[in-house]
């Protein structure tokens, strides 16, 4: 069926609306709690890296510096305790040297004086420079500058990387240096030890950039990150941070700290990802658990909204049968109204049967059927017999249709026929009240598409109702048929007291009713409702106290059709019912 | 004794046609009216006024028969009424003997239970007349 398929889709649609609910609103908190977690713990480990790098960056940039200064002070040591003449002597430098290495633990390799004119007068180590002229050496330009000077690393005569420690003596106004080349290697290593994780790496680079320790293809590269604040400079004891893409493209951290008066730049630099390490195993476990849970989750959702809907569908499917049912109770309910209004018509022909049948044993009885007038009479009295034994069949066949059309299928309808139809029922009450119909039934009116049986259970409703309105003083009720469009209305008009505006939109609910205990349920208009909507159609009733009340039902058309020529007159003028208008004073004529 | 004086009224015209036959085949004087008022015009003229008994139907256009019987009982109290219909139910038919009906017949009913309520009901109708002329007579007694 095609209701079954639409239900099905509607009921789809619902299992995934539910699920899409529960899952965004039971993700959302949990991605956004998560990711603010996330976001501030990594918030957390990026200052926590920058502040251990930096940390570290002027703890060894302290240490370094002192190395320097311990080096620097030994030479100064005894540059102020000798005179100029031990200092030449190479006898004297070498014990010195001697001296030197032992308690400073490494680190001097040579120590040389130089006159005033550039040549070394002196020399003590592992090279053959005495009197090598330094007058043009950078170094020794720079180093006569101050009172004492530490050079850059340069490769210069001996061919291997080394810088100079140099002090300056003034004796008689001419400027001699006591120099010492450092240990390069062990200098080196000062910085090389500095172990920074997996990723981290060491160096020193001069104020124009170039490598002071052991270069590496690595340095070299991050040469250009530090460009930019070399120039400029580093406070004293300050710390500079720079992040950036490392060698190898990940983004890394670079801390920077001065060295030998801000000259130098002891620069740490490490990848930000070991720093983030742990939070990166956080983030794992934790988008583990959220996959998971979310699975679950989502299982769970499934399996819940497809139960609950099932349950829905369940309800729904009992509310539509108790429906019906009412529907059918309802019908019965009419029937049994309707039978013991017919039940009251019967009675009158039979006892006129009964009456006629008396009559005619007395005229047996009296010999008088072989005289004309008992002859007559026993033929009108057989007459008057079968007339009234028709009166009984018709009325026990609209009974009879009435009770066997229960059937709720959908069938093209036309609403002037049920109506007629209906209107034949209720002839008895109506007949008892003191009231007219007027029926104004649309010729050519569309069929629609219902069931015969709940439609005409509809206008049965509408009309007890206003019959019930009018009630003992009696009025007018008014049943229009007409189409617009692709609708087709019925009308249903009293002139009753009207219904007061207040309870007027509670007239359709079910059991609501403003008759007395005992005389109705409360159904009626509710079961009217009920088919109509069901029919896709709807009721409305508009009403003015002291006036009347006007319900309007439209329903779809079920498409052109041409009524039957019955009801092609605007206003019926179909015999049965023309009697139903006729009032109590009218009745006398009847046969 | 003069005939039991009945006034059928009932809106199915061949049914009070055939029923007045009937009881006037037994004896009876038989007048009919249509509905209730037509059976109030009926009472209050000089043929009506010797009227024992009436039968009334429950179920009439216009005047009902409940609203009929009240308004008869009003005119004379004395008056007997059966209620006959083809529609009983236990309210109407309470109502009814409430009202002052004498009883209550379903239609169609046998030609002999209907003659002994008539019957029974002519009978109450004339020991209640009789107890008034003998009140009367004994209050003129006392008066004298």
């Amino acid at each position: 069926m095609p209701g079954d398929a639409t239900e099905r889709k509607y009921y789809r649609s619902l299992v995934r609306n539910i699920i899409l609910a529960i899952v965004i609103i039971s993700f959302t908190p949990l991605i956004l709690v998560g990711g603010v977690i996330l976001d501030r713990m990594r918030q957390a480990y990026h200052q926590k890296a920058i502040e251990h790098l930096s940390s570290l960056s002027a703890k060894h940039s302290q240490d370094i510096d002192r190395f320097l200064a311990d080096r620097m002070a030994g030479l100064r040591v005894l540059a102020r305790s000798y005179s100029l003449d031990q200092l030449g002597d190479q006898g004297f430098l070498s014990e010195k040297l001697r001296l030197l290495k032992q308690e400073y633990d490494g680190g001097y390799v040579d120590l040389g004086l130089i006159g005033p004119d550039g040549i070394q007068t002196g020399y003590a180590g592992p090279y053959d420079l005495n009197l090598v002229d330094y007058s043009q050496a950078e170094w020794y330009k720079n180093s006569l500058k101050s009172d004492h000077f530490i050079s850059d690393v340069f490769v210069g005569l001996r061919n291997s990387p080394h810088f100079i420690i140099a002090v300056k003596l003034n004796q008689e106004g001419r400027d001699w240096i006591l120099r010492s080349t450092i240990d390069f290697q062990k200098f080196s290593s000062l910085v090389e030890n500095i172990r920074l994780g997996m990723t981290g790496r060491a160096f020193i680079l001069n104020f124009k950039g170039e490598s002071q320790t052991n270069t590496e293809p690595i340095i070299i590269r991050l040469q250009g990150v530090v460009q930019d604040f070399l120039p400029e400079g580093i406070g004293e004891g300050t710390v500079r941070v720079v992040e950036s893409q490392g060698w190898n493209g990940r983004p890394m951290i670079l801390a920077a700290s001065p060295l030998k008066g801000g000259q130098w730049f002891l620069c740490l630099v490490q990848e930000l990802d070991e720093f983030f390490a742990p939070l990166n195993e956080a983030r794992k476990m934790t988008l583990s658990v959220f996959l998971v849970g979310g699975l679950g989750i989502i299982g769970v959702t499934v399996f819940i909204s497809r139960r609950m809907v099932r349950s829905i569908a369940k309800a729904n499917r009992e509310k539509a049968a108790l429906k019906e049912k009412v529907i059918a109770v309802d019908r019965l309910a009419s029937l049994g109204e309707l039978a013991a209004g017919v039940a009251h018509e019967i009675s009158n022909p039979v006892a006129i049967m009964i009456e006629e049948a008396g009559w005619i044993e007395d005229l047996i009885e009296d010999d008088l059927l072989e005289t004309e007038e008992g002859l007559g009479e026993l033929k009108r009295a057989v007459k008057q017999i079968k007339t009234q034994g028709d009166r009984c069949k018709e009325l026990a066949a609209k009974l009879l249709r009435f009770a066997r059309r229960s059937d709720p299928r959908t069938s093209e309808v036309n609403l002037n026929e049920v109506v007629g139809e209906t209107l034949g029922l209720l002839r008895q009450k109506i007949r008892y009240a003191t009231i007219r119909i007027e029926t104004h039934l649309a010729p050519d009116l569309p069929a629609v598409a219902a069931s015969p049986a709940e439609i005409q259970q509809v206008i049965i409703n509408l009309l007890n109702n206003s019959l019930d309105a009018l009630g003992v003083q009696g009025g007018r009720i008014t049943l229009n048929t007409r189409s617009s469009g692709a609708n087709v209305f019925l009308e249903v008009e009293d002139t009753g007291p009207g219904i007061p505006e207040t309870i007027l939109d509670k007239i359709f609910d079910p059991f609501f009713t403003t008759k007395p205990l005992g005389q109705g349920v409360g159904l009626g208009l509710s079961i009217c409702f009920g088919i109509v909507n069901k029919l896709g159609g709807e009721i409305n009733v508009s009403s003015k106290m002291g006036q009347g009340s006007l319900f309007t039902v439209r329903l779809p058309a079920w498409k052109k059709v041409t009524a039957g020529p019955a009801q092609a007159e605007t206003v019926k003028t179909d015999p049965a019912l023309e009697a139903l208008r006729t009032t109590a004073a009218d009745q006398e004529g009847r046969p | 004794m003069k005939a039991t004086r009945i006034l059928l009224v009932d809106d199915e015209v061949s049914f009070v046609k055939g029923l007045g036959r009937t009881l006037t085949r037994q004896g009876l004087s038989v007048i009919s009216a249509g509905n209730g008022r037509e059976a109030l015009d009926c009472l209050s003229s000089e043929q009506g006024r010797k009227v024992d008994v009436v039968i009334l139907d429950v179920k009439m256009p216009g005047m009902n028969g409940l609203e009929a019987l009240v308004a008869i009982k009003r005119l004379d109290p004395l008056l007997e009424i059966i209620l006959l219909t083809g529609h009983a139910t236990v309210e109407s038919a309470i109502e009814g003997i409430k009202l002052g009906a004498f009883d209550y017949l379903l239609k169609p009913c046998d030609l002999e239970t209907l003659l002994a309520k008539i019957k029974e009901a002519a009978d109450k109708k004339r020991r209640q007349e009789i107890k008034i002329i003998e009140a009367l007579a004994r209050n003129r007694v006392k008066d004298n």
